[in-house]
């Protein structure tokens, strides 16, 4: 009696298992080609992700608002991939069998990657809002374009803005220690960063290397370890929650060097540290791409996102979110169709002159990434993130070295 | 001198680590339950300090007996009410059920509080002191003290009242406490609230030093384990030694070797103890 | 045995499997590729809950870390895949071999020292998260930053070199759940099925019956972990994409044991109704719960239907279906 496996249960509970499945989504097939176009939104906003996630759904939310008026049509359906590679497999397919035209998403790389993959086989268009993995755009995808700098770009961008900084205050440090978070994201930067300092003739050499577990809850070590350097600047690749982490430790321990400097990471800019930290999240300064002081499409949508949500920063993520959609809607626009061909093409003729985002016009060179991305210098100021750098895109001018947090209000 | 002062902070964390696992170790001593949900219940603490903090202005410190009361009424209604039809059954049926459980109380807090990282503003959050050479921070001070009260209190609860030697027969014998008459169900509950308790103490005490967040309580579910079988599962100052050397030994290799590999030298450490005395540290046999 | 007290069932079971078998192949036919890539979940999550079943089902003992043996399978077949070339049918062997080694060393060291019960699935973990950490660091195969199989390729099916779409996944993945359900079957009925379940029920008395208990239970893992690489493999290949902190993810872990357990542990066919439960509960909350902004109601939902399958049916919801179709006696 040890195996008796019952065969007919088994054959008769599968099958109505995948008659059930198939049931489910036979009624949420529809045909492709309506007007208005279906925008496929997936984002985290479940799982360990879920702040980021729910903090680009806020942009979403923001976009279905602001862009109709502008005389763009378009519905957006949401999906949540809980942070997990595979539910936004699953999820992507769903859209599209809901009727979505092209999808948009989804902030982490590997839930990004999946994403692409079901486009690709499915041929339906996906623009990339956020996701830096240099390998995206680099596996020959026909449908896939990335408004968003690779970690090579962030890298290069933020690193190049140091020279701005020091020529705009005069102060020039000679080293700096480099502490990041050992992750996908910390480690791709750190590579670029090392490959690139020697080439951009910059003053300062980069005395010590910490890298930290991504899920570390105590960084008094990391941070001892940092002082013990004696660097003139602190450079760091952080996520949010050890950033807030890091900051504390470094006023507890009084480790007070010229200035805190991300060349390109999260972190530093977000409402959490803002908030959390006070005084001491002031002068931080991030190189990151940000909303263009000088356009007027950033203002209104600012404005737009600070109506819906006064206590949230509109941040870099916020932008990249809301020019993914416009991208989508505006690709609708030019093919006046929802085919995905039609949309293909309208993609690749992308030209969005008036964005919301720091550079140039958006366009996607032959392997579907934008490359025009450059990095502001954004310094944490009376509680706002601000851009400091390139001098004519800013709003105030930099500070450099920083006070002290001891002379601090 | 930097060494020491090295040593020192790990220390301090390791106190409250200890505590935490503390929990853990009293539940699976008498019960022979693995609590699975255990980090799950901290974070349950932890909010319940930040809302107290939030609403009242109560410092986390002066919340404390409150949120303990708190976690331990909880503990004694989940044992009683859910748990306790369990405990005979298979280990992977208790492991389902407290997954089951720890999912919920996760979903519950992200679906209450959101996803953002909280915290509590104190005026002496950044406070440090220097203590001879030493730099010490304030806030780990409290907490680390903290703990080490709470340690003594249970420790004196089990060696000096009724309820607590009663509890530290039903661990060692179970049928012979029930056939000198003691209520083994309601003790099984005193024990699982304590083991809340302590958590939820702990939970206080960590958001001291830590934002709380829905998503860290597994970190804290696989730390505890590890704390609880190096020092010896059912052993109080096995605990606490348990923490003090995961604190250590994070600190060191996080400052001698790589930070980011810092994790990996406790899972090394767990290993080792496991292979060589399985019965942890100052664990019985 | 027992066709000679149920004369009747092993034609009508035979003719059933041969309808569900059908069903499965004839499935991808009438689907949209949506529920395709569902069902390749659930056949990724049956398949893994088979191979674990065969160390804590059959022989009793709770490993908490089967994510370690994914992941070797995982980064062995696609390491040797993207570096030289090999095919990944090659690869898999090589993963088979790197797993079954994995699985015995950390069995044999456990059961040499006596380690048992809580704290041998702790240990489990301990190993897994170990070489999660490790696998961070370890530059050959890209650390943290992932290793990525070439898609360009995945236009054309090639089962050689397993390029392709999913459906061709979801019959390689439905004939491996097949296979492993029919290896079951047969180990089982042969003496070292015999052997692990003498043990599960009671360790003691087995080997006071002369049973060699630490080289049986040594068998058991190194078997199971052999099979979950060769998922591994598979999951690899599907994806195309590995890092570390998803692929050896103590996530991962729990779930692949979720559902062989919510099916009937040490059942046969647990592990397969578990995951279409699972999964398609998972599915159908997604859609429920899409419909409020409410973050995190799916996942109280499924938390809430997990305690709720524990609380009424402990013992897995196979058993409880036999029963109530009364066919067969329950064996756990």
């Amino acid at each position: 009696m040890k195996h008796s496996l019952n065969r007919r249960e088994f054959g008769l509970g599968a099958a109505a298992t995948g008659v059930v499945l198939a049931a489910a989504g036979g009624t949420a097939s529809r045909a492709h080609a309506a007007t208005p176009i279906r925008i496929g939104s997936l984002l985290p906003r479940s799982g360990f992700e879920a702040l980021i996630g729910q903090g680009c759904q806020r942009s979403v939310e923001v976009a279905k608002k602001l862009l109709p008026d502008m005389g763009y049509s378009f519905e957006i359906i949401d999906a949540d991939t809980e942070s997990k590679p595979e539910v936004a497999r699953t999820q992507a397919e769903k859209l599209i069998r809901e009727g979505a035209n092209i999808l948009v998403g989804a902030f982490d790389s590997g839930q990004t990657f999946a994403i692409a993959q079901v486009a690709e086989q499915n041929g339906v268009p996906f623009v990339i809002n956020i996701g830096s993995d240099p390998a995206i755009t680099e596996q020959g995808y026909k449908f896939v374009f990335r408004n968003f700098p690779t970690s090579i770009m962030l890298g290069t961008n933020g690193l190049s803005r140091f020279n701005d900084l020091f020529k705009a205050t005069g102060a020039t440090p000679k080293t700096a220690v480099l502490m990041h978070v050992n992750d996908t994201f910390g480690q791709s930067m750190l590579k670029g960063i090392n490959a690139l300092m020697p080439k951009l003739n910059l003053p300062f050499q980069i005395v010590e290397t910490i890298a930290y577990d991504p899920q570390a809850k105590d960084l008094s070590i990391e941070v001892a370890k940092a002082k013990a350097a004696k660097a003139d600047i602190h450079m760091v690749v952080t996520r949010l929650n050890d950033a807030i982490l890091m900051t504390r430790e470094m006023v507890k321990q009084k480790y007070e060097p010229m200035a805190v400097i991300s060349p390109g990471s999260p972190g530093m800019y977000q409402t959490q540290f803002l908030k959390v930290l006070g005084k001491y999240a002031e002068y931080a300064i991030t190189n990151v791409p940000w909303l263009d002081p000088r356009q007027q499409f950033a203002h209104a949508f600012e404005a737009a996102f600070k109506k819906a949500y006064p206590d949230e920063v509109c941040d870099i993520d916020a932008g990249f979110t809301f020019e993914g959609i416009l991208i989508c809607a505006d690709a609708h626009k030019r093919a006046v169709s929802a085919k995905p061909e039609a949309l293909v093409e309208a993609l690749k003729a992308t030209d969005i002159k008036d964005r919301v985002m720091l550079g140039g016009a958006i366009a996607f060179n032959e392997k579907g990434q934008n490359v025009n991305l450059p990095s502001a210098g954004v310094q944490n100021r009376n509680g706002k993130p601000t851009v400091v750098l390139p001098a004519e895109n800013a709003e105030l001018k930099p500070v450099f070295p920083v006070p002290g947090w001891s002379q601090r209000g | 001198m930097l060494y020491l002062d090295i040593i020192i902070a790990g220390l301090l964390t390791g106190a409250v680590y200890g505590l935490m696992a503390l929990g853990l170790s009293v539940i699976f001593g008498v019960i022979r339950v693995v609590n699975f949900a255990h980090g799950e219940m901290m974070v349950v603490g932890m909010y319940a300090a930040y809302l107290i903090a939030v609403k009242t202005g109560l410092d986390p410190i002066a919340a404390l007996p409150l949120v303990t009361a708190g976690l331990f009424l909880l503990g004694y209604a989940l044992q009683r009410g859910l748990i306790n039809r369990y405990i005979a059954r298979p280990e992977h049926e208790q492991f389902l059920l407290l997954l089951a459980i720890a999912t919920i109380i996760t979903a519950s807090l992200l679906m209450g509080f959101g996803p953002d990282a909280r915290s509590v503003q104190l005026d002496y959050a950044y406070d440090s002191f220097q203590l001879g050479p030493l730099l010490l921070d304030k806030v780990r001070v409290l907490a680390a003290v903290g703990a080490v009260l709470g340690v003594a209190l249970l420790w004196g609860f089990f060696r000096l009242t009724r309820t607590g030697k009663a509890i530290r027969a039903c661990a060692d014998n179970q049928i012979g406490a029930q056939v000198v008459g003691l209520d083994v169900k309601r003790l099984y509950a005193v024990t699982f609230g304590l083991g809340a308790a302590c958590v939820g103490a702990a939970g206080c005490l960590m958001l001291l030093l830590i934002d709380v967040q829905p998503y860290i309580a597994t970190d804290y579910t696989l730390l505890a384990f590890i704390i609880v079988i190096l020092g010896g599962l059912g052993s109080m100052p096995g605990a606490l030694l348990g923490g003090a050397l995961v604190g250590v030994s994070e600190a060191l290799s996080g400052f001698a070797v790589d930070p980011s590999l810092k994790s990996a030298f406790s899972f090394a450490l767990l290993i080792l103890v496991l292979l060589v005395r399985p019965q942890g540290l100052l664990g019985r046999a | 045995m027992r066709s000679g007290r149920f004369p009747i069932l092993p034609r009508r079971a035979a003719a059933a499997l041969a309808l569900f078998v059908a069903a499965m192949l004839a499935l991808p036919f009438f689907v949209n590729s949506y529920i395709v890539s569902v069902l390749v979940v659930v056949l990724f999550a049956a398949y893994f809950g088979q191979a674990w079943n065969i160390v804590t089902g059959f022989a009793g003992q709770l490993s908490l870390g089967h994510a370690l043996y994914v992941g070797l399978g995982a980064y062995t077949s696609a390491a040797l895949f993207t570096r030289y070339g090999l095919p990944p049918w090659i690869g898999m062997l090589a993963g088979i071999a790197v797993a079954a080694l994995a699985g015995g060393i950390i069995a044999a060291l456990s059961f040499r020292f006596r380690v048992g019960g809580v704290y041998f699935a702790l240990l489990t973990i301990a190993f897994a998260e170990f070489t999660r950490i490790l696998f961070d660091h370890f530059d050959g195969v890209g650390a943290a930053s992932g290793l990525f199989l070439p898609v360009s390729s995945l236009a054309r099916d090639d089962v050689l070199l397993l390029r392709g779409s999913p459906v061709m996944f979801y019959y390689l993945l439905l004939a491996l759940t097949l296979g492993a359900l029919a290896l079951c079957h047969d180990l089982l009925r042969r003496r070292i099925g015999y052997y692990w379940q003498a043990i599960r029920e009671d360790e003691e008395a087995a080997q006071a019956l002369g049973i060699d208990v630490f080289r049986y239970k040594v068998a058991a893992m190194a078997l199971s972990a052999a099979m979950t690489s060769v998922g591994g493999a598979f999951l690899a290949f599907y994806e195309n994409n590995l890092y570390p902190d998803t692929v050896f993810a103590v996530g991962r872990s729990i779930e692949i044991i979720t559902a062989p357990i919510i099916g009937g542990l040490g059942t046969l066919f647990g592990p397969i109704l578990g995951a279409f439960v699972l999964t398609t509960l998972g599915e159908a909350m997604t859609s429920l719960s899409s419909g409020f902004t409410l973050n995190g109601l799916k996942q109280w939902c499924y938390g809430a239907a997990l305690l709720l399958i524990v609380a009424l049916q402990p013992a897995g919801l196979w058993p409880w279906l036999r029963a109530r179709l009364g066919i067969g006696a329950v064996r756990r």
